[in-house]
């Protein structure tokens, strides 16, 4: 997501291993980031706590010293509602907040109003619990907070994130070895894409988009002048899309009209294009519509490069195999289309383009393809120079790669900072925070509870909420093929009592429908994973169930994210 | 360059081991890999990975099997009065290119984007951008979350 996209996580896996307090809200680790979850799981055998916010019983709350069985997208109002108590009992880091944030009287009385008791009436969690869970997390002396979809994909996903940090800076519990802030990325490279620029307002290296330097370093390297607009984002691309501006898509391994909330929308959009150039592994539904269709390599086994994980590692993916028949290296693809049209590219290799991102990019300057036959994963930030020189970068060093954006936009509180630096590369984010001399303070940035766009009503009286399952994964075109696995097809969960009231025995079918569109049949699974009126479906067999037909496009203009987590529905017995 | 190619085949027959990380979530699993003549035959976890320390989860040990689906892509295609069909590299990439400049002659820089893969690499993810920035001349690029 946009405003986290040049941030990343702020620890290292190793440090749930050392910590006092993990809190996983809105992820379903266990499942979705299994290892990660592992190295949790030895956290807690050392004696950490696990507090487990989530709608759903998942199967991590069995384990979990706490379950908040929070209302679907009511996590801002839960969030400020545990400042509201960490406040009120004086159990803040005011040393901290002092000599290292910004903003926080602003907080102070932004959150005076979301006391526990009207938060048990939004939420549904007792006023207790949140007492409870908020002590813990002030009183823990290192504390880990995790987020992942739940909290993005709302209409106001930014909003939530920063009700998350705006936590981590009011305890302090951040820039240190043990505690931290973390988003856990769903894709092997959402973290790389988004520090590569693929996005509409940010370059490699956490460039701005406004900042003049960025523009007379890219004119350098690149030859050209920069384009002066800002880019669009793929929900500002839609838009475009509907109002005739944009006429021609190059989609390079995403299936958006499969993945994308309103399918029905995103194909009719798609449809209207005078030019659709689709370069995927497989025909998938965006494909079929495209003009061009050009088989590309698998990234992790078919061709060579990179990938940055969740903890800020990048790491060398290499060619294991030869693509199938003329399939061929995404990367040499573009070149050559770049080079039909007057450009000159010639590199032959990932590496070569890898060393052009090292020139552009000082976070990764020091991350050389050597380096990483060498030292396996390196974690930015990791400068240029000699063994000496990056095992010891400097602060301000550091801050020179990637605060200054975080300056100019003056909201995105934690972009790429500091460091402690044990071996090559950075273990940890924020360090700064604790120096004698905070070079940067971090703003606390106060936000509003908005529920869900779309709730139950009479017609559509169902939550429905959505998500990914242990061994499946997103649209499904790379885990239907297993030889055997446990549900290998869509299952809808409900209650007992609201599957009861519908006539629905487990195994049998249900057909779910809302304002946009209609899913015939999937299988109902009858669980006290979900409570009354919450249901929940995957998306992993998009083309016997097509989840997204029932979502909703109601998008964050921060981040780009729909509200894939919550819509109403109706349910009928099949 | 054939002394490469040489090589390069001579690897690709034979059992050998070959380190890469995962292609499914962000955790970024290493993976060791057996290959014999030149076919995956098992997939495990890296054991001196930094970040997973050979662990790795039923998506990165057993789903490798979608890279020799017989739903694979071979070669490209193109449309051809309605229909998807059989061209060459060159055909294509023709293609591309020339209705590309057209539609930037036509409608200028603001008619394009480019959705980039968060599946695919740091390499293809940069070079997406600097064809967005520097081809079709604005910069319209996002890379999804959840493809």
């Amino acid at each position: 997501m946009a405003t986290f996209g040049a941030g990343g996580a702020t620890t290292s896996y190793e440090e749930f291993e050392h910590t006092d307090l993990i809190i996983c809200w809105g992820s379903n680790t266990q499942e979705c980031h299994p290892i990660i979850y592992n190295h949790m799981r030895r956290g807690m055998k050392n004696g950490a706590k696990m507090v487990v916010v989530d709608p759903r019983k998942i199967d991590q709350v069995r384990r979990a010293d706490k379950w908040l069985p929070i209302n679907v997208g009511t996590d801002i109002y839960l969030a400020n509602a545990m400042a509201n108590v960490i406040i009120s009992e004086g159990l803040h880091n005011k040393e901290f907040i002092e000599r290292a944030t910004e903003n926080f009287e602003a907080y102070r009385e932004k959150v005076a109003g979301y006391t526990p008791e009207y938060a048990e009436q939004i939420t549904g969690i007792p006023a207790e619990d949140i007492r409870e869970v908020a002590r813990m997390y002030a009183k823990s002396d290192k504390a880990i907070l995790n987020w992942t979809l739940g909290i993005t994909e709302h209409h106001n996903g930014a909003d939530g994130v920063f009700a998350l940090i705006n936590l981590g800076l009011l305890t302090g519990h951040v820039g240190k070895y043990g505690s931290g802030l973390n988003p856990l990325r769903g894709q092997n490279n959402v973290q790389g894409g988004g520090d590569m620029g693929a996005l509409p307002n940010r370059m490699v290296g956490g460039w701005q988009w406004d900042d003049p330097e960025a523009h007379r370093l890219f004119e350098e390297v690149w030859g050209v002048p920069l384009p002066e607009k800002v880019g669009k984002n793929q929900a500002e691309m839609l838009d475009a899309i509907e109002r005739g501006e944009l006429r021609c898509m190059y989609v390079i391994g995403e299936n958006p009209c499969q993945s994308d909330a309103d399918e029905h929308r995103s194909d009719r959009l798609f449809e209207s294009l005078d030019f659709l150039v689709v370069q995927d592994l497989f025909l998938t539904k965006t494909a079929r519509m495209a003009d061009v269709v050009l088989p590309a390599a698998s990234s992790w086994s078919e061709t060579d490069g990179t990938f940055v994980n969740s903890e800020r590692r990048v790491q060398r993916v290499r060619k294991v195999v030869e693509p199938p028949g003329e399939a061929r290296d995404d990367i040499m693809i573009l070149r050559d289309i770049a080079n039909r049209m007057g450009a000159n590219w010639n590199f032959e290799t990932a590496e070569e383009v890898w060393d052009e991102v090292r020139a552009l990019a000082p976070n990764f300057s020091g991350i050389s393809y050597e380096r990483l036959e060498k030292y396996g994963g390196i974690q930015w930030p990791c400068l240029d120079g000699s063994f000496e020189e990056i095992s010891d970068n400097t602060p301000k060093e550091q801050l020179a790669a990637g605060a200054r954006g975080a300056e100019e936009s003056g909201s995105a509180a934690l972009t790429t900072d500091v460091v402690e630096k044990p071996q090559i590369g950075t273990k940890f984010l924020h360090a700064q925070l604790w120096e004698k001399e905070v070079k940067k303070r971090a703003p606390f940035t106060p936000v509003d509870h908005e529920g869900p766009v779309e709730m139950p009503d009479e017609e559509y009286p169902f939550q429905l909420t959505t998500g990914r399952r242990l061994a499946f994964h997103n649209t499904g075109t790379m885990t239907q093929s297993y030889k055997k696995v446990k549900d290998p097809e869509e299952l809808l969960e409900i209650c007992a009592e609201d599957a009861q009231a519908l006539g629905i025995e487990d195994g049998e079918f249900a057909r779910v429908s809302s304002r946009r569109g209609t899913v015939p049949r999937v299988k109902a699974r009858v669980t006290d994973r979900v409570r009354p009126g919450l249901v929940f479906l995957g998306y992993s067999f998009a083309d016997q169930v097509p989840t997204n037909v029932l979502t909703i496009n109601a998008v964050d203009p921060k981040s780009g994210t729909a509200e894939l987590k919550a819509c109403a529905v109706k349910i009928e017995k099949a | 360059m054939a002394t490469a190619a040489r090589e390069e085949e001579a690897l690709l027959n034979g059992s050998r081991e070959v380190n890469t990380i995962c292609g499914f979530c962000g955790v970024g699993c290493g993976l060791t890999v057996k290959v014999e003549d030149g076919i995956i035959q098992k997939v495990t976890g890296e054991k001196d990975n930094p970040s997973s320390h050979g662990e790795a989860c039923i998506k990165g040990r057993e789903g490798w099997r979608h890279i020799y689906s017989d739903k694979r892509l071979t070669y490209p295609l193109i449309r051809k009065n309605g229909e998807l069909v059989r061209a060459s590299w060159d055909e294509a990439l023709d293609l591309v290119a020339n209705r590309f400049m057209q539609i930037k002659s036509e409608y200028g820089s603001d008619a394009f984007g480019v959705f980039s893969s968060s599946r695919s690499t740091n390499e293809l993810n940069y070079l997406a951008g600097k064809f967005a920035r520097t081809i079709f001349g604005n910069s319209n690029i996002d890379s999804c979350n959840r493809a």
